[in-house]
């Protein structure tokens, strides 16, 4: 078996699979949880994937492996613009839903096949930021202030 | 917290998160191969380590993979140890590496200072 790395995180949201999924993929929701960033694809198998800067230039690119909304997405993916995150290559996200009871249980594995990957350990401190923004957003409507500027801490 | 001390209590589902910890990202096919338990205890602990969210897990075509999901501990951790004591503890913890290590070599005869990382 090939060595891997990975960042894995299960957190439980208070809403429905249907407006989670919303909020990973459009726009309008991830500018106000993921540091202002949009994500740009046609959203079938096999179509380009990639995160989007507020000024536009491309911060994370791939391919959606698979999609199943509202309940699975799996991205290739690699980062842009730190050259030593680059070179390691593509890593596979993958994001899946569950309904439960009131809540959803939203699992994230994001792996590499690499032992010691620089862009796992960053994006092992950029997730939680993330997520538990993403969280706060669907149930108050608000999301945490530090993840909604690019660049932040917790975006790179 | 009580799932999760409950999901650690049983020596055979710590043995499962420490095959996990070597490999992540099993199958119950392949966790079965490294362990001497049958298919279904397997399965029982997962489904108990899961609800604790000791594991957490994704399909993947028709298989299941299993992941470690460091979270609970960590958040046990954060409980009771302060970020005081954990350089404490490290140093003390080194300590008794180094001697246990260092003795291991007087008792094979072989040099007693310890290496340098």
């Amino acid at each position: 078996m090939m060595k891997k790395d990975q960042f894995v995180y299960v957190t439980y949201i208070r809403t429905t699979p249907e407006k989670l999924w919303k909020a990973l993929t459009e726009p309008e929701f991830t500018r106000q949880f993921w540091c202002n960033t949009a994500q740009e694809s046609e959203w079938k198998p096999g179509a380009s994937w990639k995160i989007l800067t507020p000024d536009g230039r491309v911060a994370d690119s791939g391919e959606v492996l698979e999609i199943e909304p509202p309940r699975r997405l799996v991205l290739k993916w690699r980062n842009e613009f730190r050259p030593e995150l680059k070179a390691e290559g593509y890593s596979r996200l993958t994001y899946q839903l569950e309904k439960e009871g009131k809540s959803v249980k939203l699992t994230v594995i994001h792996e590499i096949e690499k032992e010691g990957s620089k862009f796992i350990e960053a994006v092992s401190s950029g997730w939680p930021h993330i997520l538990a923004s993403l969280k706060s957003l669907l149930e108050t409507s608000e999301s945490l202030e530090e993840t909604r500027e690019w660049p932040q801490e917790a975006c790179k | 917290m009580d799932a999760v001390f409950k999901a650690l209590a049983t020596a055979s589902r710590r043995t499962l998160l420490d095959e996990l910890r070597k490999e992540n990202g099993q199958t119950l096919s392949e966790l079965c191969e490294h362990l001497d338990m049958t298919r279904q205890a397997v399965t029982k602990h997962l489904v108990l380590l899961e609800k604790a969210n000791l594991i957490a897990s994704v399909w993947r075509g028709r298989e299941k993979l299993h992941y470690l999901n460091p979270m609970p501990l960590h958040e046990i951790y954060e409980r009771w140890i302060g970020k005081y004591e954990r350089h404490r503890l490290q140093a003390l913890s080194d300590l008794k590496k180094g001697l246990e290590s260092a003795a291991g070599r007087i008792r094979r005869g072989g040099q007693t200072k310890t290496k340098k990382k």
